[in-house]
């Protein structure tokens, strides 16, 4: 089982059947923007109950379009009343360490499976298939014993030790490794030859010909690290239990809480944390798509 | 480097001296990913098995050997851990038929020659990639027996109204009770909260199995479709003879894929009934969350993070192997 089966996704997807008729075109049409209304209203919901007043955000039946107003001053009052600055800075820093830490030992490791040959390949590839099996739920109880007693998350006197625990567990993943390794393996072996010709080192090969060769698949790795680095949620729940190291989900949780029935505040404030994501969605779709495919992970 | 002046023998030596850095660079290369693997992901699933060996209540306790695994799977805990399984099988068998006929629907859809594929595309990936807390706030909301959209919608259709996320009766029970008739304790469906639940999920995951199948369709020869239509096979045929055979893979993996994240299911059950309402949505990751974090009973709870592992190692390996196979055959 040398080769990894990631699953296929069809990238050249031009070749289609023939253009269907008019009338299975309309219902087509029909059927296809219904199922996106439906899918789609809870944005909408979250964004303009976010500008209603609070009274019309618990009026029933809600209303569609906020009637009494738009009140923009939802967002600010949502900010004030969390340190909201302080989850976002947290987030980006753990997911800005995650990210680059993932990408470094991901690439180091996957030029050696790629192009280097060693003593132990097969098995420590095996070895990485195996972890890459393993379900975060294996490692949860046993990763929390282990970083408790090590460090002390919690401890005002630590909050280096707070971010710690939030970023070591994340620094390598078996799937970038496979992902980076598939893309080396693309590189044509004339061009390794050719370097080594010309004196060059596994390095300087790695540094100048195939990473910039590559960036596809490392802007591809790179955003799902960040994108799972964002959105992470049980780890930091179970391992923060103070705002200033906690990162912005767990801030979204603890302000749920804090907002109560004022959902006004709640949906401005979703609407805060969701927006960076899809905007980032939204400039790297493409690379977010197919690379969440190939994960085969959900959320 | 390896002038043809230099004898035979240097080499040789050089050549050997070149396989060892060569080996040891590797090994350089190899240390930082498997260094943080080996801690982070290797030893703590043997670790977790140790501790699960134990009575561990925050602190390490005496040996109990196997006696976490029989009070869990017989004894004391024997109750919430099967009415857990049940209920997470449960969760999965009313989430995962759902989300791939959708997205299979919804992918054949995206396929034909239409207009806007890619702004369809773009809105119905959008809640996969939307953090579930957020997102499940937003549900919650929605769901709200008060405030909530769904219950206006339904008032309009002359029903409800509902107490869906906090409702705890089962869904035959309720629509039977709505006609008179008595539905009798086992028959009386997953609760409405979970299926509320269930509800999230299908509209959270549509869009991860959409792209899955829309790169199975992609893979089908476009000859196929045409001698289809020269035969004269009607557009349902075409479905049913061609494209569901062919999509058999993706099918195969888009089903384990989703059975793994229901088995998996946490943040949205935490987010929107934490378990409840009287423990009817409360699947076998809310117990092990509850059991270890909550109670603090580290010993079992991780006796049954094994044991859940080991039901999610079963799918995954039925995974690999299909997958596996396609790579052999297609």
């Amino acid at each position: 089982m040398s080769e990894i089966a990631l699953p296929r996704v069809g990238v050249r997807t031009v070749r289609r059947p023939a253009v269907p008729r008019i009338t299975s075109q309309i219902v087509m049409h029909a059927v296809l923007i219904l199922v996106g209304a439906v899918v789609a209203y809870p944005f909408y919901y979250m964004l303009s109950t976010g500008l209603k007043s609070f009274f019309e955000s618990i009026t029933a039946p809600p209303t569609i379009f906020p009637a009494e107003g738009l009140h923009p001053e939802n967002y600010v009052e949502a900010w004030n009343k969390a340190p909201w600055g302080r989850y976002f800075a947290n987030t980006i820093l753990i997911a800005g360490i995650n990210t680059l830490g993932e990408l470094v030992t991901a690439v180091l490791a996957a030029y050696a499976f790629a192009m280097m040959n060693f003593k132990g390949k097969a098995v420590l590839f095996t070895v990485l298939l195996a972890t890459y099996m393993m379900p975060a739920e294996a490692t949860l109880i046993p990763n929390f014993v282990t970083l408790t007693r090590l460090f002390r998350p919690n401890d005002l006197d630590h909050v280096a030790q707070g971010y710690l625990v939030q970023i070591l567990p994340f620094l390598a993943a078996a799937f970038s490794i496979f992902l980076l390794r598939q893309q080396f393996l693309s590189v044509p072996k004339e061009l390794h030859d050719a370097a080594v010709i010309d004196g060059a080192g596994h390095l300087r090969f790695l540094w100048s010909v195939v990473l910039p060769i590559s960036i596809p698949a490392l802007v591809t790795v790179a955003i799902i690290s960040f994108y799972g680095s964002w959105n992470a949620f049980q780890w930091p729940l179970i391992m923060t239990s103070r705002p200033d190291i906690q990162p912005i989900q767990v801030g979204l949780n603890a302000f749920r809480d804090t907002a109560r029935s004022q959902y006004h505040l709640l949906m401005a404030a979703c609407t805060f944390v969701v927006a960076p994501i899809v905007l980032l969605y939204l400039v790297g779709q493409r690379y977010l798509v197919q690379g969440v495919a190939r994960t085969g992970i959900r959320g | 480097m390896a002038g043809a002046t230099i004898a035979i023998t240097q080499r040789a030596a050089s050549r050997r001296r070149r396989i060892v850095v060569e080996n040891l660079q590797a090994y350089l290369f190899l240390i930082p990913a498997f260094a943080i693997l080996a801690v982070f992901k290797i030893w703590p699933a043997f670790f977790a098995i140790y501790i699960s060996f134990f009575k561990w209540d925050i602190v390490q306790g005496a040996f109990r050997g196997l006696d976490n695994y029989a009070d869990i799977l017989f004894g004391s805990r024997a109750e919430n851990w099967w009415r857990s399984v049940a209920t997470t099988f449960t969760y999965a068998a009313i989430t995962v038929p759902f989300e791939m006929a959708f997205a299979l629907v919804i992918a054949y859809l995206l396929f034909q020659k239409i207009r806007g594929r890619s702004v369809y595309r773009t809105i119905y990936y959008l809640p996969y990639i939307t953090a579930t807390v957020a997102a499940a706030a937003v549900f919650e909301y929605l769901y709200h027996p008060q405030y909530g959209l769904l219950n206006t919608v339904l008032a309009g259709a002359g029903l409800g109204p509902l107490r869906f996320l906090q409702e705890p009766d089962g869904i035959f029970e309720m629509i039977g009770g709505r006609f008179g008739f008595d539905v009798p304790a086992w028959a009386a469906g997953p609760s409405l909260a979970l299926v509320s639940v269930a509800i999230f999920s299908v509209w959270h995951f549509l869009g991860f199995q959409i792209v899955i199948f829309l790169g199975g369709l992609g893979n089908i020869p476009v000859e196929y479709y045409e001698a289809a239509r020269l035969d004269g096979a009607s557009q349902r045929q075409v479905f049913t003879r061609i494209t569901l055979p062919l999509l058999t893979p993706q099918i195969f993996f888009v089903f384990t894929i989703a059975s793994i994240g229901v088995l998996r299911a946490f943040n949205e059950i935490f987010v929107l009934t934490n378990g409840g309402p009287l423990d009817t949505s409360r699947t076998v990751s809310m117990l092990v969350f509850r059991t270890f974090f909550q109670q603090g009973q580290i010993g079992y709870g991780s006796a049954m993070g094994v044991l859940l592992t080991l039901i999610i190692l079963v799918f995954t390996v039925v995974q690999f192997r299909v997958l596996e196979r396609r790579v052999q055959y297609g």
